[in-house]
């Protein structure tokens, strides 16, 4: 009997000492206990796949073909996203010259929206208060644009959006991974940042004045 | 009479049924500890053909979840960012650095990343990405805090278990929208069980427990 408890014992501790303990870290892929179903022969997003002949998964639309999509609607304009439009330009129609205004109408919810993408998408370069301060400026990318310079803030909406889709001297454009009405949700954002650096006191309604402390 | 079995054989019966039942417990144990995606599944950490740092990138920069894993809140899984994405920052920092070469050409020439997948379930389940971040589920509660992981490890089991214990009692786990993306949010306790009930009732969640919502 003792015997058989040394062995008992060596054991566990022989399978404990190759095992190891829950949560430490290893290099090998998980074993798959009951791996009946786990993989099947499909098609996973991002992941090698010797179907094709490039070897992705994530096949790039063949060229000259476009998403399906819906018309997009913004006040009495609509387009598709493929079409060009002042929509999805920010250019009026045949032209070169960008439209003054936010096709969209602004309010307070589209406005929240633009803030949010802003800050995800634009804050890390042009900073929360968009003065070119964000983190990444720390790190070396100096040419960062301070978007209450007169040049920027004196652009039309149209401009703005074209840069946010397709970038301006080193910023890379947003295009593929902002989507159209978020990119000019941004621009009606960064208007109101804008405004708020030339603000003056009688912009604020007359009974929020009290809130604001001197 | 003579023995016909010796006299140590009449401990033997005895000697069999405690040997077996601390042979099966040694083996239950072991099957309890070793055969669950607790063991099997947590602590996986490869190596990744670039040495991306989230802790840096998300930590230190704090730079949003979701300027790289941008497809997130629409669809059902969360892509791995184009190289494109790396390089609106890197052409610009460490430009010339050797560690990036693998992103530069995968920019150049449109060649993959052969990233690893740390994350993956089995084929046979289906995870809707975009629902759970919608709801509130953040993504801490099944990646860990990622913000501080110099190299990705797989820190949750992410086990049939492990889906269910949130699925059973959401209002223990779901936060305000806001704070999704926010890898270091905390709330205590009693404000979690309030609010928690709150957005189960108002948002009129019903976190699914039957096969086919995942099984499908």
């Amino acid at each position: 009997m003792r015997y058989f408890l040394l062995a008992l014992m060596l054991a566990t501790v022989a399978a404990v000492g190759v095992a190891g303990f829950r949560g430490t870290l290893s290099r090998k892929p998980p074993i798959e206990v009951f791996p009946d179903m786990d993989r099947q022969a499909k098609l996973r997003p991002q992941v090698p796949n010797a179907f094709f002949p490039d070897g992705r998964s994530s096949q790039l639309p063949p060229s000259g073909t476009v998403a399906r999509s819906r018309k997009m609607v913004a006040g009495n304009e609509s387009v598709y996203p493929f079409e060009e439009g002042p929509l999805t330009t920010g250019r009026i129609t045949g032209t070169t010259n960008f439209i003054e205004l936010n096709p969209f109408p602004v309010n307070v919810s589209f406005i929240a929206r633009g803030q949010d993408r802003y800050q995800i998408t634009c804050s890390p370069c042009h900073g929360a208060q968009g003065d070119g301060k964000g983190s990444i400026s720390k790190y070396g990318f100096a040419t960062i644009a301070n978007l209450h310079d007169k040049r920027i803030s004196t652009q039309p909406d149209g401009e703005l959006f074209n840069t946010v889709g397709h970038g301006k001297n080193t910023m890379s454009g947003y295009a593929s991974n902002v989507s159209i009405d978020d990119r000019w949700a941004i621009v009606a954002y960064l208007r109101a940042l804008q405004l708020s650096r030339v603000a003056v006191i009688e912009d604020v309604p007359a009974d929020k004045r009290a809130l604001l402390k001197k | 009479m003579s023995d016909i079995f010796p006299k140590w054989t009449n401990k033997l019966p005895l000697q069999i049924a405690v040997g077996a039942l601390l042979m099966g417990t040694a083996v239950s144990a072991g099957c309890w500890y070793y055969l669950t995606p607790k063991y099997t599944r947590v602590g996986y950490q490869p190596i990744q053909p670039v040495g991306f740092s989230h802790a840096t990138h998300a930590d230190q920069l704090g730079i949003d979840c979701r300027y790289c894993h941008n497809g997130v809140e629409k669809s059902w899984y969360s892509n791995v960012p184009a190289a494109a994405t790396c390089l609106n920052c890197h052409n610009a920092v460490l430009s010339t650095d050797p560690r990036l070469e693998l992103v530069r050409e995968s920019g150049r020439t449109g060649k993959p990343i052969p990233w690893v997948q740390v994350h993956k379930t089995p084929d046979y389940v289906y995870f809707n990405h975009s629902v759970h971040v919608a709801r509130g589920v953040s993504c801490v509660h099944c990646h860990g805090q990622v913000n501080k992981m110099d190299e990705v490890q797989h820190a949750k089991p992410l086990s049939m278990a492990f889906c269910l214990e949130c699925h059973r009692e959401p209002e223990k786990f779901i936060r305000h929208p806001k704070e999704v993306y926010n890898m270091d949010w905390a709330v205590a306790p009693e404000v979690q069980a309030n609010a928690g009930e709150r957005f189960v009732r108002e948002w009129k969640i019903e976190a699914s427990q039957n096969c086919s919502a995942c099984h499908r």
